[in-house]
């Protein structure tokens, strides 16, 4: 596909007019005390896209949503699906939240399709940008998520006074064609975007993996019964924060809520965490986690084993965001401590 | 809109079916026959479960109780234990329910256990999703070889399908054991936990095929004595109950290691959990 320039200012003028438009809702990074989250925009100038990385991930907010509807019914009677059809853009999407996307795609439209995820994915037109700004415990560089090849609409890269365009769809396409300020990239435009991937993928590692991501399926099936899932999980709250903020996690509850007459209602699905206790309880109270460690052990082994082996994805589950090691309060939660541990313990086969 | 968006049906939407008869079988357990209101036909396999809606209360999957040679119906057994449960509990007949489904892949295998000896072993409620199974294996009788059906209940209370089951102990072509772990004068049959039965089967095991569905705690003293029988892994199945939201393999309640019981299962062959220690 094509690729553009567009100065600084420009990109502004082209974000304003975006919103102006009102054709679609416009979304993006802005400021939250200090840190980040996506919002809508009243204006280009709220827009942050050198932020680090936001408090919540972009894709679960936009297309998993914390609470949705899915239904509404009527008591004794019939239910009615419920969709909300409106078309946005998502500015400022970082690589490896981008790389997440991919898989919750992948996994909402594999086996069963989930119209109601796929809906949102479809109305909505993403912008990503590279990292300008790396967070306190980001190790994408790590799990090979410094950089996105496919997914976005639109790729950012900032390259000083000036951002580098590439278009990866249609969509991008008609987005930019209203660009009138976007022109053909020089030769050194390009380049200067080489060396800002080459350095991103070396220096968003804060915590270094000691393996090739893809080799983590490998190495969990031989650390099923290893200690550091007790060592890890005596420490662990059961609060679920790693799975609030996990770019990846995407597992939800499904509950009916009904209206003060009593004869009509939403159901509605909300995220869920399997850190939490009663993530597997049944009726008659058995539980299938029930100890911790196992729920603790559940995550890393989703992250690093069943989930790219059911889509078989190169790219693991953890994306390396870092926004779990950042929430966790005893500081049990770092994939990589957990993955180099049992490196050092099991060696590489 | 994408293509796909706009063919595929929402998988999370129930099609309405009418309660057509119910009945409480014990203290805890409802039997429940339905039809699907949108005259569509409801096909599916012995082993697997729908999602039963009751507007206000929720969902809960439920495995088929009968046999998909019965056509026009479907039945349920529901034991009153939550919210959902005790609503469906509630029904009165006419009402109208939300169903979805059915689900799961993995189902009892039908067509492997034509011509095999076969044996099912059930715990309590656990005769519920079997006997889906065993009835279409004496609708078609001739398929199959020998037919063993081992029940263990908890007390007298808990015995369900009285009829059916002094039927079974009728027939000439099942072998129909039972016992209760808690007897009083009444019962004049056998006494102890469902594995005591195991022994008692005269039929050749090593070649038969064998189902296990039961409580949890079940699962592994039926396994052990199967294991003491020589019955290979590759012939047992179990039927896994997990939490399931969603039933389409979305939401994660149900995951079993690298298997989703709404969609892997809820039939499982032992061979294949060798992988999930956390299935039984």
């Amino acid at each position: 596909m094509n690729t553009k320039r567009m100065s600084k200012d420009a990109f502004k003028r082209f974000v304003d007019d975006l919103i102006s438009q009102q054709k679609q809702k416009v979304f993006g990074v802005c400021a939250k005390g200090d840190r980040f989250e996506f919002e809508q925009l009243d204006s280009a100038s709220q827009l942050r896209l050198d932020y680090d990385v936001t408090l919540r991930p972009p894709g679960r907010k936009y297309f998993l949503p914390p609470v949705e509807t899915l239904l509404t019914y009527e008591v004794g009677g019939s239910y009615q699906s419920v969709y909300d059809d409106i078309k946005f853009v998502l500015i400022g999407v970082h690589p490896y939240d981008m790389e997440a996307i991919n898989q919750l795609d992948r996994l909402f439209s594999k086996d069963n399709f989930d119209t109601h995820y796929m809906k949102r994915r479809h109305n909505a037109t993403i912008i990503a940008c590279d990292v300008v700004t790396a967070s306190k415990d980001v190790f994408a560089s790590s799990m090979g998520t410094a950089t996105v090849k496919a997914g976005f609409d639109v790729l950012l890269t900032d390259i000083g006074d000036a951002y580098v365009m590439e278009i990866g769809s249609q969509k991008g396409d008609a987005l930019l064609a209203t660009a009138k300020e976007a022109v053909d990239p020089t030769v050194k435009d390009t380049e200067k975007r080489q060396a800002v991937w080459a350095e991103n993928e070396k220096r968003l590692n804060k915590h270094k993996l000691n393996c090739e991501p893809a080799y983590l399926p490998k190495l969990l099936e031989r650390a099923y019964d290893h200690p550091v899932w007790e060592e890890k999980a005596k420490t662990c709250f059961s609060c679920g924060s790693c799975n609030q903020v996990c770019p990846t996690c995407y597992c939800f509850n499904v509950q009916d809520d009904v209206k003060w007459g009593l004869l009509e209602g939403n159901r509605t699905r909300c995220w869920d965490g399997c850190l939490l206790d009663g993530f597997t309880k049944v009726a008659g109270d058995h539980e299938f986690r029930k100890k911790r460690l196992e729920r603790f052990r559940h995550r890393l082994y989703r992250k690093g084993k069943y989930v790219p082996e059911k889509i078989s994805s190169p790219i693991m589950a953890c994306v390396g965001c870092g926004r779990c090691v950042s929430a966790c309060l005893p500081d049990i939660a770092n994939p990589v401590n957990v993955y180099n541990r049992l490196i050092k313990d099991l060696g590489i086969e | 809109m994408c293509e796909r968006c706009a063919i595929e049906k929402d998988i999370y939407l129930p099609r309405l079916a009418t309660l057509e008869k119910k009945r409480l079988m014990n203290p805890t357990e409802m039997y429940l026959r339905l039809s699907v209101d949108d005259g569509e036909p409801f096909d599916f396999i012995p082993g697997q479960f729908v999602e039963v809606s009751i507007a206000g209360a929720g969902e809960v999957p439920i495995t088929v109780s009968s046999s998909p040679t019965q056509k026009g119906y479907f039945e349920l057994v529901v034991r009153r234990i939550g919210n959902v449960t005790n609503a469906i509990h509630r029904l009165r007949i006419g009402d109208k329910i939300g169903i979805r489904g059915p689900f799961g892949k993995g189902t009892y295998p039908v067509k492997e256990a034509k011509g095999r000896n076969i044996v099912f072993v059930c715990g309590g409620i656990g005769l519920v999703p079997q006997r889906s199974f065993v009835n279409y294996i004496l609708d078609n009788r001739a398929d199959y070889k020998e037919l063993v059906v081992l029940l263990g209940t908890k007390c007298m209370a808990q015995r369900f399908f009285h009829s059916e089951l002094d039927a079974w102990s009728h027939r000439d072509d099942i072998r129909f054991m039972e016992t209760i772990d808690q007897v009083d004068d009444c019962w004049l049959g056998n006494v102890g936990v469902v594995t005591t039965l195991i022994p008692k089967i005269e039929t050749e095991l090593r070649s038969a095929l064998v189902f296990i569905c039961g409580p949890p705690v079940m699962y592994k003293f039926v396994l052990l004595a199967l294991q003491e029988a020589n019955v290979s892994k590759e012939n047992i199945f179990l039927n896994l109950e997990r939490k399931m939201k969603c039933g389409v393999g979305k939401c994660g309640h149900c995951q079993i290691n690298n298997f989703y019981a709404c969609i892997d299962g809820p039939v499982f062959r032992y061979s294949d959990l060798s992988i999930a220690p956390e299935a039984i």
